[in-house]
């Protein structure tokens, strides 16, 4: 259905997550950014659950082979099909032999290339996300051909749907980022925890889809900096005897033993997912539990919604 | 006890220390929590705490909280959980395990002291996690307690057999690792094609059996190491 042409960054298959594995030392994994990668699929009546493409950090261009329709989201990239450029959060008709080039451009660093039906691939420990550094799939290389599934509908209802993203997701490299106060959060100073609310950070050049360290005033402890190692999340934020939080992402180890000053929310881990290196500048706000869920529960319903705004184009 | 870790999970500390019988609490506990409510995801043990994942979208961090607590009132001195036993063979030294003789000189005994100390007793996997089936046992023997390397390897070989402060593992991938190397097991620790894709779960006692390297069990399989 598309062939790899040509890759450069990060490209990898992501459905929403391995989940049951963490016990053994499995990460979810999934994508970085849930909302762009929800929205891909709910812009071809996918499954929430369907194989979409992360493309990090870099570009790709793809061949297809059958007639298709394709969606690109996710924040600063661009999208060429044939000889068309299209923006992101749109989905459009593809014609066998036609090239798709996806481009980053501008601000952000992962985008998510859905197809109509899904991609297919091989099932390991009941996900098809890939997890490069536990040997569970593979980067995807020029030659790859990727199969797709059977589209939910036509394709000719598919094609040219907008989402209109920015009535959901304010994308932007100065964020506020809202937490949960961590389990944790005793063991550092006032004075720390008034850093952690109170300053900005940015995203360091050291950042991949494990975790994103950040720098900016280091965080002072209350003693040392250690735990004895316990269970964490995508979205822990642990701080290290250097004071420099360090946020877990998707491919984040199931357990760790830092200080855990706070915990990103779900609603709010797309903005900090798109962050880019040097540039950004991240503020951190505290929420509460009861908060947080109901912001995703609202946020999560919309990603899923069908597109009302079918572009005549 | 039981704390809020984010909008998805729950801490449950049962204290804060590295402790067999801690450890012991923390696996019963987590037998206890199998088979749970729609909306609880999945359980992670460690040391002396038990995460539990759950779904924001079908429970609340009070509704996981009040299950979790009612599952905790069974928790007596009654309930007994008989772990799963499992034996190790590990040939000892060589090129797969080239730490061997430092530990030895190191802590002023013989190799053969260091393989008899680490082989006779038994561990427990107090928890999993560094790479998918890494099983950190505990506790070692303080005769054997090393600091971990200043430099980590950056390739260690998987089913390579290695000690690092109070605990010893096995590598179940190659994978870079900063513990001491000292053997090699044949055994598969991960094998995603199978339904039984790890070897080792969490709270399992695992006991290690020295083998001699001419052993007909590792005969086939020198190249690997």
């Amino acid at each position: 259905m598309l062939e790899v042409l040509d890759v450069s960054g990060l490209a990898t298959l992501q459905d929403s997550g391995r989940r049951g594995w963490q016990s053994y030392g499995v990460p979810v994994s999934g994508p970085m950014d849930w909302f762009a990668h929800r929205a891909a699929n709910s812009l071809l009546n996918n499954s929430p659950d369907a194989v979409v493409i992360e493309i990090g950090l870099g570009e790709i261009t793809l061949r297809a082979t059958r007639n298709t329709v394709l969606a690109v989201t996710g924040a600063g990239f661009e999208v060429a099909n044939y000889i068309w450029t299209f923006p992101l959060w749109t989905s459009f008709y593809v014609r066998a032999g036609w090239r798709v080039h996806v481009k980053k451009i501008s601000r952000g660093n992962w985008a998510y290339l859905a197809i109509a039906g899904g991609f297919e691939t091989q099932s390991i420990l009941g996900s098809k996300s890939t997890y490069l550094r536990g040997g569970l799939g593979s980067a995807l290389r020029a030659g790859d051909v990727l199969n797709a599934g059977k589209p939910a509908i036509e394709l000719s209802k598919l094609a040219a749907r907008d989402f209109p993203v920015e009535k959901y997701m304010s994308y932007s490299q100065s964020p506020v980022i809202q937490v949960i106060a961590g389990p944790q959060q005793d063991r550092f100073t006032e004075n720390g925890i008034q850093t952690f609310y109170g300053s900005e950070y940015t995203l360091s050049k050291s950042f991949d889809r494990m975790g994103y360290r950040l720098e900016g005033i280091p965080i002072s402890h209350a003693g040392n900096a250690d735990l004895i190692s316990e269970g964490m999340t995508m979205g822990s934020i642990q701080v290290p005897a250097s004071g420099q939080p360090i946020v877990m992402m998707a491919d984040a180890p199931t357990t760790g033993g830092y200080l855990k000053i706070a915990n990103v929310i779900r609603a709010s881990l797309p903005l900090l997912a798109q962050c880019e290196a040097g540039n950004s500048k991240i503020r951190f706000k505290k929420i509460s539990v009861e908060d947080a869920q109901e912001k995703l529960r609202r946020l999560w319903s919309r990603a899923a919604c069908c597109p009302k705004f079918p572009s005549a184009s | 006890m039981l704390k809020p870790l984010g909008d998805s999970a729950l801490l449950i500390e049962l204290g804060n220390e590295i402790n067999p019988a801690l450890n012991q609490r923390i696996h019963a506990l987590n037998a206890l929590l199998q088979n749970p409510i729609l909306g609880i995801l999945e359980t992670v043990p460690a040391y002396s705490t038990l995460l539990i994942h759950y779904d924001p979208l079908i429970l609340t961090f009070d509704q996981a909280a009040h299950w979790v607590r009612d599952k905790m009132t069974q928790l007596d001195d009654s309930f007994h959980r008989t772990p799963r036993r499992l034996e190790v063979p590990v040939r000892y030294g060589g090129a797969s395990g080239p730490d061997l003789e430092a530990v030895a000189v190191s802590k002023g005994i013989s190799p053969a002291d260091v393989i008899r100390i680490h082989s006779e007793r038994e561990y427990t996997v107090y928890m999993m996690g560094f790479t998918p089936g890494f099983p950190y046992l505990g506790t070692l023997d303080e005769r054997l307690i090393m600091p971990r390397m200043e430099t980590p390897r950056t390739l260690v070989k998987a089913g390579i057999v290695a000690i690092a402060g109070s605990q010893t593992g096995i590598y179940p991938l190659d994978s870079p690792g900063g513990w001491h190397l000292i053997g090699w097991t044949p055994l598969k620790l991960f094998d995603p094609a199978s339904e039984t894709p790890f070897l080792f779960s969490p709270g399992d006692v695992v006991t290690f059996l020295p083998l001699e390297s001419n052993s007909l069990l590792f005969g086939k399989l020198d190249d690997h190491a």
